[in-house]
């Protein structure tokens, strides 16, 4: 393998393992941009990863599965909603609460599932595109899920920064009161919110185990659902920062692999494969420690009612 | 809120676990589970089979009380370590280190258990102390950093179990010298033949101490005191003048080190080596231990029991993510509850009040 085939195929992989984290954060951010903390997609992406291979082996149709994997991830964030909008529970408790639940109901449903096959998406080539050197084969060959990631990027951009939706969520997450005189109604857009982004990451979670590692193991996500929580504060609260970092950890969660197959004798070691493994999750942590130092400028701060209840008659700021 | 009666809060706790119960039931059925078989199992083999089934259950409350008092604490400070299962890794993983590796063969019980205990602690408390300085130093968020760090300990140990310290390339370390094993009830059957065969180790004993120690340390202590403060209101404390960067290391710390203390209980009194999978997520149940119990050290030690009898009972039955499930469920409908009976007393009131802090 040459040092070219490996870089076509990592950034290949980064691309593929990158839309899962993308459609999850992209959903975290939206919720969170509403001012409503969503812990539980850790939770989330399982239950609708493992809920896509179902549906996709029962019906055999990747899509219906993909299209199941979507309704449970929002019904999480129903309940999500219903809790932390409705009933003012804490969201950080009611979050972890979902995740649990997520984790131990994909683990319980899919038992019957490991090592069975389903239909999944395979890649699709763009013509002439696919053709270009070195990117094409990397770009430009992947499953559609994936294209849709990269679609839904510059949507999520201009419509939160361009159109009067995406004002009035802003307003969600700033200032609540502002946004209820604005004629808003504050916790049923909020619900809206939550409801989106967790069908997003209910996205995400089909296209984990229906396009880009198909078919369903315990624990298939592998953190995935709290580095996108993370991703959501390193990318600012912002789409295309976001991006950046879902490509970077989809390019590390696949480094070790690579590094192993390409022959260099350090890295053939097996030892040399346990370090590799910690290097996602070091990763974030570092660039979670960078983005703490760097960011105590007014940019990139979170959304100023992150976390906090709103009831109709409240006008405190948050 | 405070005024509310601590039997009121009790209540609506056993209505969201008795409703969990049912919830979980049918979930079960939904995916093909009998539940009524799962249930009568999970009874039979967490608490009412015989001594055996509830020194089983006291073996399995160890782990799950010392980490639940050590998240009970981070989250009366106001902090949300839900690391505490990288932190239990990383303790079991030093204890390790001590009883196999770092010492000289043939070191005494009396002097090897102490260092065991004392080197799991304090990996424990490096785990949660990280994450404290990032919180305190760069205002990191803790839920992130110690659930990412718990990843990068279970590849750590991952690193020692199937490499560094493999018994002859199986997936464990080499079994403990029998001074590293904490004594367990069974030892003394030769005089007690009654007691053949129970698995209850010492460090249920030390579980008891930490949950006295907290207790004292929070209710009777000035430390205790500003970690309180801090929990329910930063500003306060801040204003009160108290060093609050000090103390949010200090407090993840101490908790990172009770649930080290843990691993070092689990690998010293149960496994009697370093193996995958030893935890089925103590640290993670944990969470729910705390928030059950409401952050009082007495309520961990009970609601670790019951829920020991849960895990273990569940282990009998298949499939394996039965234990987890019924964890969320629960969790999600004590949460429910509490929340629906809060709502239910504001509309009586009128009118909400706001600002009651988690937890």
């Amino acid at each position: 393998m040459t040092g070219l085939d490996l870089a076509t195929g990592l950034l290949g992989a980064a691309v593929a393992r990158g839309a899962p984290l993308v459609f999850t954060a992209l959903g975290e951010m939206l919720a969170e941009r509403a001012g409503v903390l969503n812990l539980g997609l850790e939770g989330v992406l399982l239950a609708s990863a493992m809920a896509g291979v179902a549906g996709a082996q029962a019906t055999g149709s990747a899509l219906a599965g993909l299209a199941l994997a979507v309704l449970v991830g929002a019904l999480f964030g129903l309940l999500h909603a219903w809790l932390t909008v409705w009933l003012r529970s804490d969201q950080v408790v009611t979050g972890l609460a979902l995740a649990f639940l997520g984790i131990g109901l994909s683990s319980v449903g899919g038992a019957p599932l490991v090592g069975e096959l389903a239909p999944s998406f395979g890649p699709l080539a763009l013509p002439g595109l696919v053709e270009l050197p070195v990117v094409g084969r990397a770009l430009f060959a992947q499953p559609w899920p994936v294209y849709l990631a990269c679609l839904l990027l510059p949507l999520a951009h201009l419509g939160l920064s361009r159109t009067r939706w995406g004002l009035s969520v802003n307003a969600l997450g700033e200032s609540p009161a502002a946004a209820a005189a604005m004629g808003v109604p504050v916790r049923g857009a909020r619900t809206a919110c939550v409801v989106a982004g967790s069908a997003l990451a209910g996205l995400g979670g089909g296209t984990l185990s229906l396009a880009v590692t198909p078919g369903w193991v315990d624990g298939l996500s592998a953190g995935q659902g709290w580095i996108a929580i993370g991703l959501v504060i390193v990318g600012g609260w912002r789409p295309w920062g976001i991006a950046l970092g879902a490509l970077v950890f989809g390019a590390l969660s696949r480094l070790g692999l690579d590094l192993q197959g390409s022959g260099i004798p350090l890295f053939q070691d097996p030892n040399t494969g346990y370090v590799l493994s910690m290097l996602p999750y070091l990763a974030a942590i570092l660039v979670l420690v960078a983005a703490g130092a760097l960011g105590r400028g007014r940019s990139r701060r979170a959304p100023s009612a992150l976390g906090r209840p709103w009831w109709p008659g409240d006008t405190h700021a948050g | 809120m405070r005024a509310e009666s601590a039997w009121a809060r009790a209540r609506r706790s056993l209505l969201g676990l008795a409703f969990g119960l049912a919830l979980g039931a049918v979930l079960l059925e939904l995916l093909g589970v009998p539940a009524g078989e799962a249930y009568a199992a999970i009874l039979r083999a967490g608490f009412t089979g015989g001594w055996w089934a509830l020194s089983d259950t006291l073996t399995k409350a160890t782990p799950l009380m010392l980490c639940g008092l050590g998240c009970a604490l981070a989250f009366r400070a106001g902090l949300w370590n839900v690391g505490a299962e990288g932190q239990l890794f990383l303790g079991a993983w030093a204890a390790t280190g001590v009883a196999t590796a770092w010492l000289p063969a043939g070191t005494p019980g009396a002097l090897l258990l102490p260092l065991m205990a004392l080197a799991g602690f304090a990996a424990g408390a490096l785990w949660g102390a990280l994450p404290g300085l990032m919180r305190a130093r760069l205002g990191v968020s803790e839920i992130l950093t110690t659930l990412m760090l718990t990843y990068v300990a279970v590849h750590w140990n991952d690193l020692f179990i199937y490499a560094v310290w493999s018994d002859r390339g199986f997936q464990m370390t080499p079994l403990f010298p029998a001074a590293a094993w904490l004594p367990r009830l069974s030892d003394l059957a030769a005089e007690h033949p009654s007691l053949a065969g129970l698995t209850l180790h010492a460090g249920f004993l030390v579980a008891l101490a930490a949950a006295a120690a907290l207790w004292l340390l929070m209710q009777r202590t000035r430390l205790g005191f500003e970690l309180r403060v801090a929990g329910v209101s930063e500003r306060v404390a801040r204003a009160a003048g108290m060093p609050l960067g000090r103390n949010i290391v200090l407090s993840l710390a101490l908790s990172g080190g009770l649930a080290g203390l843990a691993g070092m209980c689990e690998v010293s009194g149960v496994v009697h080596r370093l193996q995958q999978g030893f935890s089925p997520g103590y640290g993670y149940a944990a969470i729910l231990v705390a928030w059950l119990a409401r952050l009082h050290p007495a309520a961990v030690v009970l609601v670790s029991v019951l829920l020991a009898g849960l895990l273990s009972g569940a282990k009998q039955v298949q499939p394996g993510g039965i234990a987890m499930m019924l964890e969320g469920v629960i969790l999600t409908s004590v949460v429910a509850a509490d929340f629906l009976g809060r709502a239910s007393s504001w509309r009586r009131a009128g009118r909400p009040d706001p600002g009651e802090g988690a937890p």
